[in-house]
């Protein structure tokens, strides 16, 4: 073990043409695709985590692709693009549901163990807002086996090298141009930078912003706040979704695909409540596109309702609804969703087979993020994003469940290629980035040793979380959106006086708590202006002072952008509609 | 509120040659893991405390510590069974230590790629257009071993790995028979030196630790036993069939050669 602490001001002199921040399904995916389609080129992966600890590790349902006879590439694009209340735009999602297939297959060759028929084909099931069996799913671990998939894959390309447990703090960009990134190296505290012709963003959503999520610790929307401060837009950042069933203290997200395999939502009462909220009739089994199987957004939002009417149950975690899987039979719980069984009992300690499950929503998923175009270019050369934290947008105003680890794959795919075209030609880093590597390197040690603040990183995140829940939940208005921006713009000036209490190189925790905490306050803002000013309501943006979608104003993007001195703009930009018109979006019926 | 101990190794390579316990009273409650106890002294008491953590719902496999000496998922592992305590807290055993509860697993990631852990192609088929099919019951042969979730847990509890860290380790074993077992994989044959060499399934000397220890089912102890015997009549064969030495066989393409090689590049 090393004994002596390094030299903080010793940088390698670390170059790949493209680097990727971010191991999840999309970085790990768009690594393969540089090293399939341009071997020629030096590829890098860094991730603060293990690629196998990203959060890609958690999703659970399935992913949505069109592989059955009686479905149509047209019927996924419609559900995607109603499901989004029209936001989406339509020439990502053709492409998108194009893709998906032949995404999918190649996780099938790559050893993807996916769940499969008495046959040997490739299983589906049902799916909220899906008009069709069209998600894939490896039982109810879809995630965590795509992921060691493609990790185990990318292990093959010997071109791929590794940063694990390596940190980026700040990307580094020359007269409009990106030259690479600058982190810390977490087991030694080494600041290093990586020179790069492209780099790719693929870091995940951003649900720690808030206090009650089902998003893992390391989701702090860092890519997101590296953009927005590199001069790339944020789009549709107040599209926030909340999964309706989560686990009342962990957050810990039981899968829809337990209400795809027949489960009930009850009230207080033990009645079916969805029945109420426009979504269907309550049928025995489940029905495409109704009651228990409506898209998340209206489910989410039936539960307020619900709650107002005092029909939910108190708890000391707030007020609950139950889901009901009882009458699934062990046998179909044990063999399509084990996970839910395994977590009920470890985490809840009750038996789906013979109890109700409490739950209640829970921020899951951002729509918003890094704005790209298709290729995935995020508005400075030689920046891409992809996966969660990119918005392309095919997601909208509301993700369908299952969209999103396909999107993942096939946008990841798109951007590794488009950023290697771009490295093949670019020209080597300015020579300026020195000197802004050399600021970030100040900054960091600044950080690192400051003494005598007096914020605590702790305290000014559960502050924030609270004014994001107030402001941004659900259910939004003006005044509560507007208590919440300033709050957020107090705790960024509180943040400037935060103290860290480790002076430690090693593998310190605290400064890097901190520094996503900087990049989360950022994040937050740019979710409540977002949500200031789109004054209507679509998907997962409901705002209780304008109740109603207004198509004249806002079938528009939010692009917000951040001025140098930390201020903010916010331009409209159309919306890409294709082929099919905004009209209404029918459930149930 | 009733509270409980929580005894913490803390060590700082910076300023200490051994680590120290630390003790913490943290609040006992009814659904706190162990790790929601280690989250409110990082909170509320100790900013300096470092560990890892990222899923919080047992997938991620971040979490493994030593809770009163045995390997476990701080995630998954309550405070009230511990109860009235104190807890121990330590790294996973078997590691180096970085600092407090953070090990080093770099030797299991250097490990990794040596069993060539993807889908080898056959040489002799071109790649399949669609799906391959692959039924249930085929699908239940690896399904198991495919469970793993890189925790650690296993190599912490394994007293071989414990005094011989050039083992290749139970979960990179049982990841290997997770391909060599999928009706999809031809690679078996590109497996099977680093498997059958000194320092592969023969070094085991089937305690079981590993597979009570695993906290996801795996039984990587099974998925070794299995392979010895796969290995005993492999190499039966190339004794009886001297030219069929795997050395000759044809080595498919792909980036299988020299993954030594490769292993040293990963960081
Ligand atoms: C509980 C849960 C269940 C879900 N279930 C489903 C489902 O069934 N179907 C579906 O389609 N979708 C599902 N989703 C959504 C889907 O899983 C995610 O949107 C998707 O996995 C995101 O993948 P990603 O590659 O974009 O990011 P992630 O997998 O989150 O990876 C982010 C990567 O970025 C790295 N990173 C982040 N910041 C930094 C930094 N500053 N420096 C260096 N590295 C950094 C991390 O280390 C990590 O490797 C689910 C989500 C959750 C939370
Ligand atoms: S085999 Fe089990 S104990 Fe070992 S690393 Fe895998 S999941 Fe953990
Ligand atoms: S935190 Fe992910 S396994 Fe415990």
């Amino acid at each position: 073990m090393r004994t002596t602490a390094p030299d903080v001001s010793a940088s390698g002199p670390l170059s790949y043409d493209v680097v990727i921040v971010g191991g999840g399904a999309a970085g790990l995916r768009a690594a393969i695709a540089v090293a399939e389609t341009a071997p020629a080129l030096s590829v890098a992966i860094v991730s603060k985590v293990y690629p196998m600890r990203s959060h890609t590790v958690s999703a659970e349902g399935g992913a949505a692709a069109v592989i059955k006879d009686v479905d149509s590439l047209d019927e996924h694009f419609r559900d995607t693009v109603s499901g989004g209340d029209w936001l989406c735009d339509q020439d990502a999602v053709e492409f998108f549901v194009e893709e998906a297939p032949k995404e999918l297959l190649r996780l099938e060759h790559w050893g993807c163990p996916w769940s499969r028929e008495p046959d040997g084909h490739v299983a589906v099931r049902p799916f909220g807002g899906m008009k069709q069996q069209r998600t894939w799913f490896a039982a109810d671990k879809t995630g965590f086996h795509l992921l060691h998939a493609l990790f185990q894959t990318s292990l093959k390309h010997q071109q791929i090298v590794r940063h694990d447990e390596w940190f980026a703090t700040k990307l580094l960009v020359d007269d409009g141009r990106v030259g690479g990134v600058a982190g810390i190296e977490l087991a030694t505290g080494r600041i290093e930078t990586i020179a790069a012709k492209a780099v790719i963003l693929c870091t995940g959503g951003c649900g720690r912003v808030y206090p009650f999520t089902t998003n893992a610790n390391i989701k702090t929307g860092d890519g997101m706040a590296l953009a927005y401060r590199a001069g790339g837009p944020l789009k549709d950042m107040e599209f926030v979704q909340y999964h309706p069933t989560g686990l009342p203290f962990t957050g810990i997200l039981i899968t829809e695909a337990a209400r795809a395999e027949g489960g009930w939502l009850l009230n207080r009462d033990g009645y079916r409540y969805l029945q109420d909220y426009d979504l269907g009739k309550p049928e025995p089994h489940p029905v495409f596109k109704s009651m228990e199987l409506g898209p998340r957004d209206r489910l989410s939002q039936a539960f307020v309702k619900e709650m107002e009417k005092g029909r939910t149950i108190p708890t000391s975690y707030g007020p609950i609804v139950h889901l009901d899987l009882r009458h699934l039979g062990e046998q179909t719980i044990d063999t399509k969703l084990p996970f839910v069984r395994e977590l009920c009992r470890d985490y809840e300690r009750i038996d789906p087979v013979r109890e109700l499950i409490p739950v209640r929503p829970v921020v899951h998923y951002m729509m918003g993020g890094v704005h790209t175009d298709i290729d995935g270019a995020a508005g400075v050369a030689g920046l891409y994003a992809a996966g969660e934290t990119a918005c392309v947008s095919i997601n909208g105003a509301n993700r369908l469940g299952s969209n999103s680890l396909p999107e993942c794959l096939v946008f990841g795919a798109r951007a590794g290629e488009a950023a290697a075209s771009h490295a093949a030609s670019a020209p080597g880093p300015a020579a300026s980035l020195a000197a802004q590597a050399a600021d970030e390197r100040r900054r960091l040690e600044e950080l690192l040793r400051r003494d005598g603040g007096r914020e605590r990183v702790s305290t000014l995140r559960q502050e924030m979380q609270a004014a994001m829940e107030a402001g941004a939940g659900i259910y939004r208005s003006r005044d509560d959106l507007v208590k919440s921006v300033d709050r957020v713009h107090e705790l960024q000036d509180r943040f400037r006086s935060v103290r860290l209490t480790d002076h430690s190189l090693t593998f310190n925790t605290e400064l890097i708590a901190a520094l996503e905490l900087e990049f989360m306050l950022e994040v937050a803002g740019s979710i409540l202006h977002s949500a200031l000013m789109r004054e209507e309501s679509r998907g997962a943006h409901q705002r209780v002072d304008f109740p109603r979608r207004d198509d004249e104003q806002f079938l528009a993007h939010s692009l917000i952008c951040r001025n140098d001195d930390g201020s903010w703009r916010i331009e409209y930009p159309p919306v890409t509609i294709t082929r099919w018109p905004p009209g209404e979006r029918v459930y149930g019926r | 509120m009733r509270t409980i101990a929580l005894r913490v190794a803390r060590y700082r390579p910076e300023d200490e040659t051994e680590p120290t316990m630390q003790e913490y009273e943290v609040p006992l409650r009814e659904d706190w893991a162990v790790l929601d106890g280690l989250n409110h002294i990082k909170d509320h008491l100790d900013g300096t405390l470092s560990y890892r953590w990222s899923c919080r719902m047992g997938i991620c496999g971040s979490c493994g510590m030593t809770v009163n000496g045995e390997p476990k998922l701080t995630c998954g592992t309550f405070l009230t069974d511990y109860a009235p305590g104190p807890v121990t807290v330590e790294p996973l055993r078997n590691f180096p230590v970085v600092r407090d509860l953070v090990v080093d697993i770099s030797d299991f990631m250097g490990k990794l790629p040596t069993v060539s852990p993807w889908i080898v192609d056959s040489e002799d088929a071109a790649p399949a257009e669609g799906e391959h099919l692959q039924t249930p019951e085929e699908l239940d042969e690896y399904q198991q071993y495919s469970m793993c979730i890189n925790c650690m847990l296993c190599y912490s509890a394994c007293p071989v790995y414990g005094l011989d860290q050039d083992f290749l380790g139970p979960a990179a074993i049982a990841l290997a028979q997770r391909y060599n077992l999928d009706s999809r994989d031809h690679g078996a044959h590109q497996r099977v030196d680093v498997l059958s060499a000194a320092d592969g399934v023969w070094s085991c000397t089937f305690v079981g630790e590993c597979t009570t220890a695993c906290p996801k089912g795996v039984d990587p102890a099974g998925a070794i036993q299995r392979y010895k015997l796969t290995a005993a009549t492999e190499s039966v064969k190339s004794l009886l069939m001297p030219w069929g030495r795997r050395s000759d066989l044809p080595r498919p393409s792909g980036a299988d050669q020299d993954n030594n090689a490769w292993s040293r590049e990963v960081r």
